[in-house]
């Protein structure tokens, strides 16, 4: 309603501005825009599901959210998404939405990169973001795997994967990027979801948006075409995936409970438990490894309290010139 | 003026009454040490003070490409040319009149480089000749006495001992002394010149500018007393404000006149002293500066805030400039309005980075991978520097376009007067348009004529599209049919044409036909305006035009050309001279502009060219003329 305010449209009265949000409150259908075109059993749709859900339930304005992606197949999400969008280049996904965060403290800026996109070609940008700590959700769809350039090994993909450019498969371990995005200081939120499992995957992109400063979530998920037995071990035993939860962080649901017995209380404030948490493969562990609300912001430690305007840069000119005079006031610089 | 110095006959002197005056009307004065020892300081407060007292100005940094080289090197001369006149002076100028050296080393350097007038005034350390080290005491005769019978007047002069009198540490002091020497030879007010040293020393401590008042007013008083010369300079005093500065502080404040807000920048020599001063005055008008974590990033990020709605400005070099260039291509696809700035270094690669060079033109019209349209424009004074990020910043949001601002180094370091501008609420962006998009009006809703669309900006309410670097519909719809391709590649190129139209035919400097034309584009306009000058003063008939628009290129060119017996561009960058053994017409790489303008026009139009890292002088440029006058 702020926002609206701001844009001239003042409310009559605190009861008929509530009745005015609720009327303009947009559906789950506002959010929609173009049939996605990923793969049938993508997890890249159960990511937009989620996100979609969550722009409905969080009451927020189309216009004034922002996606921002790079390029590969989650990459595209923006264009599945009813909202301003940013679909730009490969790997550069954080430093166009750090600029948009920075330019507009008043949009919602969320990002939707992926493994190759984040951990490889935009691996800088990846270690920076969580350091400059920006008000934005990051969102990884991590299927190790390149998808949209038709199967070569990520930086996740297992040792002895075998794809187009690892054909004898390949060598090297798997990155952690958990592991390395709490390694990094200034880090304030790391989760780690499934796209399997939906019910945590929204609890944990819910209380990403809520978190004040730059929200990492990596999402494990699948790829029918590339990698369609990937993740076969933890989707048919679900005691290999260890959900966490604690009162400060999320709590499991009873149905939930029922199905994925091994779960783990983990106080998302203790950075060295949640490093030792993130270093585990299996049991996969799937919930919020840590919580700092308390990291500064460098979107807010860059912006000044000082209001732009003509009158203001007069001034700063007029400053700045005398220092630099000569001629006629130059006796009096 | 307070100069009536009853010199008593000093070093160099023959005169009992009084300094013998000589009547000058320029000079081309430097100031050269070891870096570290202030030489550079000095020559800009004596640049400052000269500007002050009513004269034109123009400074060139005389730096060394290590931050500390080995102290006494040929190749470590740090400090500050200032050539000032009567008139206004429009670059550097040709060989140093008069010389103030810390070691005879880095005179040396100078002096190899051909920098110094046969026969100039030098006015050398002496602490040299009685050094501890013999190999030092060696060195310095031997250079001193080679220069004397060289035909130099040298002139022997113990600042350190003098300086310590004062202070303890006369390396940090002895410019200030210089700079009083200085004073007193130029007949400078000594008030004038006290209140330079409290300005330069502005953020130090009282104590500090009093001692460097008192280092100054020693030079002042022992050259008054032992140097028997001094030179009379008519100065101009006009009623107009000016101010100094260099390019690159010129361009921070176009930044800020421009009512950006952002500038995303990676630290790179020789531009990185614009942000240093956009960072230290930014914050009081709510500006940011944002040190990414590479040019990248610092490209990436400015496309995000100028998305956004408040277009911002990026700020490199050379090899900045290749790394943000995938970044300028999404911006051109995307038609995001961005404010590129490129000062030039020497290429390729890491190049020279201190060093003069104009290597960039094509990479910077022509840059980024497919066609990809953009403006670029090239300052050609500090002046020229400060209004040309103005006007970038609004032909990137009223074409939705990249403006790239190519300036460089000899433009970043190199400071001269210009009127005080005046402040113009027009300069700046109008607020960031949140209104209602109009029901069915598409993001890229091309003008078949212009190329032009509107541009929506997150928050305004029926506007929601997705920007993307993939081919577009008007919709923003990914597109790959081969009308759509067509149709987003023509608008993109339409906005140049439409631009092109409202450009101003460049004035031609001297008769507007005539035996030769001289064409230039960024920092040579002084050097080549002088020495056409000079040539017309033969009774040649030589003129010359400058470009500020290099892209594109304004209307009028072809029929200026065509009125010349022969046209000339004179360049920074490389071009092969065609009397060497491999090269004919058949391969001969022209200058940047030179290939442009022959490709363009259907003109034979030659260029002549160096790399020779520092700024072209109005002498080369002469001869070049001359030669290109003789060719038959």
């Amino acid at each position: 309603m702020i926002e609206r305010m701001a844009n001239g449209h003042a409310p009559a009265s605190a009861a008929e501005s509530l009745l005015r949000l609720y009327d303009e409150r947009v559906e789950i259908e506002g959010f929609q825009k173009a049939v996605p075109r990923w793969c049938a059993g993508c997890g890249d749709n159960a990511v937009l599901a989620a996100l979609q859900r969550l722009l409905r339930d969080e009451g927020l304005r189309p216009e004034k959210t922002v996606f921002v992606s790079g390029i590969g197949c989650s990459s595209r999400l923006p264009h599945y998404m009813n909202t301003y969008g940013f679909h730009g280049i490969h790997g550069r996904a954080l430093p166009v939405a750090e600029g948009v965060r920075l330019a507009r403290p008043d949009l919602h800026v969320f990002v939707n990169t992926g493994d190759g996109d984040c951990f490889s070609i935009g691996a800088a940008h990846w270690i920076h973001a969580i350091r400059y700590n920006m008000k934005m959700v990051v969102m990884v769809h991590d299927n190790q795997i390149y998808g949209l350039t038709k199967k070569q090994a990520s930086p996740t993909s297992p040792a002895n994967t075998v794809s187009n450019t690892t054909p004898r498969g390949s060598r090297l371990e798997a990155m952690n990027p958990l592991t390395v995005t709490l390694g990094v200081q200034n880090v304030s939120f790391v989760a780690q979801a499934a796209d399997w499992i939906p019910e945590v995957l929204y609890d944990i992109v819910q209380a990403a948006f809520h978190h004040d400063g730059l929200a990492f979530v990596r999402i494990i998920q699948r790829c029918p075409e590339w990698m369609p037995s990937l993740l076969d071990p933890w989707l048919h035993d679900p005691g290999r995936v260890q959900l966490l939860h604690h009162e400060n962080a999320l709590s499991i649901s009873p149905s939930l409970k029922m199905l994925y017995r091994n779960t783990l209380e983990h106080d998302p404030s203790d950075i060295h438990r949640a490093r030792e948490v993130a270093s585990s493969i299996d049991p996969l562990p799937i919930g919020i490894l840590y919580h700092d609300p308390s990291v500064p912001r460098h979107d807010q430690i860059l912006r000044e309290n000082v209001v732009h305007s003509a009158e203001s840069v007069r001034r700063l000119l007029d400053a700045e010139f005398d220092k630099f005079a000569v001629g006629a006031r130059a006796g009096s610089a | 003026m307070s100069t009536t110095a009853s010199a008593e006959s000093g070093a160099g002197s023959t005169s009992t009454t009084g300094p013998r005056l000589t009547r000058i009307t320029e000079h081309v004065v430097e100031i050269i040490s070891d870096s570290g020892e202030g030489a550079q300081r000095c020559g800009q407060s004596f640049g400052a003070i000269a500007a002050r007292s009513g004269h034109g100005i123009w400074t060139v940094e005389i730096i060394p490409a290590e931050i500390q080289p080995p102290s006494r090197s040929v190749a470590g001369a740090s400090g500050n040319r200032v050539r000032l006149g009567s008139g206004r002076i429009t670059n550097g100028g040709d060989a140093a009149d008069l010389v103030v050296a810390f070691n005879e080393q880095v005179l040396l350097g100078r002096v190899r480089m051909n920098e110094l007038r046969p026969g100039c005034t030098i006015l050398l350390e002496n602490m040299w000749r009685d050094h501890r080290d013999p190999g030092v005491v060696a060195s310095y005769t031997e250079t001193h006495d080679a220069l004397v019978n060289a035909g130099y007047q040298v002139i022997e002069i113990p600042m350190e001992r003098e300086c310590r009198t004062i202070v303890r540490d006369a390396r940090r002091g002895k410019n200030m002394f210089a700079l009083g020497m200085l004073a007193a030879i130029y007949r400078f007010d000594l008030d004038l010149a006290r209140d330079q040293v409290a300005l330069t020393f502005r953020k130090k401590t009282r104590q500090l500018i009093e001692v460097n008042t008192r280092l100054l007013e020693a030079g002042y008083a022992w050259a008054q007393a032992n140097l028997g010369f001094a030179y009379d300079m008519p100065a101009t005093l006009t009623a107009e404000d000016q101010i100094v500065v260099n390019g690159n502080t010129a361009l921070a404040l176009g930044v800020v006149a421009s009512g950006m807000e952002i500038c995303a920048m990676y630290p790179i020599t020789p531009a990185t002293s614009a942000s240093h001063y956009l960072s230290e005055i930014f914050a009081k008008v709510g500006g940011m500066v944002h040190q990414a974590e590479d040019e990248i990033a610092a490209c990436t990020f400015a496309i995000g805030a100028s998305y956004a709605g408040k277009c911002a400005v990026t700020i490199t070099s050379g090899p900045g400039y290749s790394l943000k260039q995938e970044g300028i291509g999404l911006a051109v696809m995307g038609e995001i309005p961005l404010v590129v700035v490129n000062v030039q270094r020497g290429g390729p690669s890491t190049g020279q980075p201190t060093k003069v060079e104009q290597g960039d033109l094509m990479t910077t019209i022509f840059g980024s991978h497919g066609d990809a349209p953009k403006v670029v424009i090239a300052p050609s004074s500090i002046e020229d520097c400060f209004y040309s990020v103005i006007a970038a910043r609004r032909i990137a949001e009223t074409f939705n376009m990249v403006v790239v601002v190519l300036s460089d180094a000899s433009l970043a370091t190199a400071q001269q007067p210009f009127p005080r501008p005046r402040f113009d609420p027009a300069w700046l962006a109008p607020p960031i348009d949140q209104s209602q998009v109009p029901e069915g009006l598409a993001p890229y809703a091309w003008d078949a004529t212009t190329g032009l669309a509107r541009r929506f900006v997150p928050g305004q309410p029926g506007g929601m599209y997705t920007l993307t670097g993939l081919a577009h519909d008007p919709e923003a719809g990914i597109a790959y049919d081969p009308d759509s391709n067509a149709q987003g590649i023509q608008a993109r190129s339409l906005k140049l044409a439409a631009l092109q139209k409202s450009l101003i035919t460049p004035t031609v400097v001297g008769e507007d036909s005539g035996e030769l034309l001289v064409i230039g584009w960024g920092s040579t306009k002084g050097a080549i305006e002088e020495a056409a000058e000079r040539v017309r003063a033969e009774g040649r008939r030589v003129s010359s035009l400058h470009l500020r628009f290099v892209n594109p290129l304004p209307g009028g060119l072809k029929e200026i050309m065509q009125r010349f017996e022969k046209v000339m561009t004179v360049e920074g960058n490389w071009s092969d001279d065609p009397d060497d053994a491999l090269i004919d017409e058949s391969n001969r790489r022209y200058s940047a502009l030179a290939t442009l303008l022959r490709s363009r026009y259907l003109i034979d139009v030659d260029s002549w060219s160096e790399v020779g890292g520092s700024p072209i002088k109005p002498g080369t440029v002469e001869r070049a003329i001359l030669n290109k006058l003789e060719q038959r």
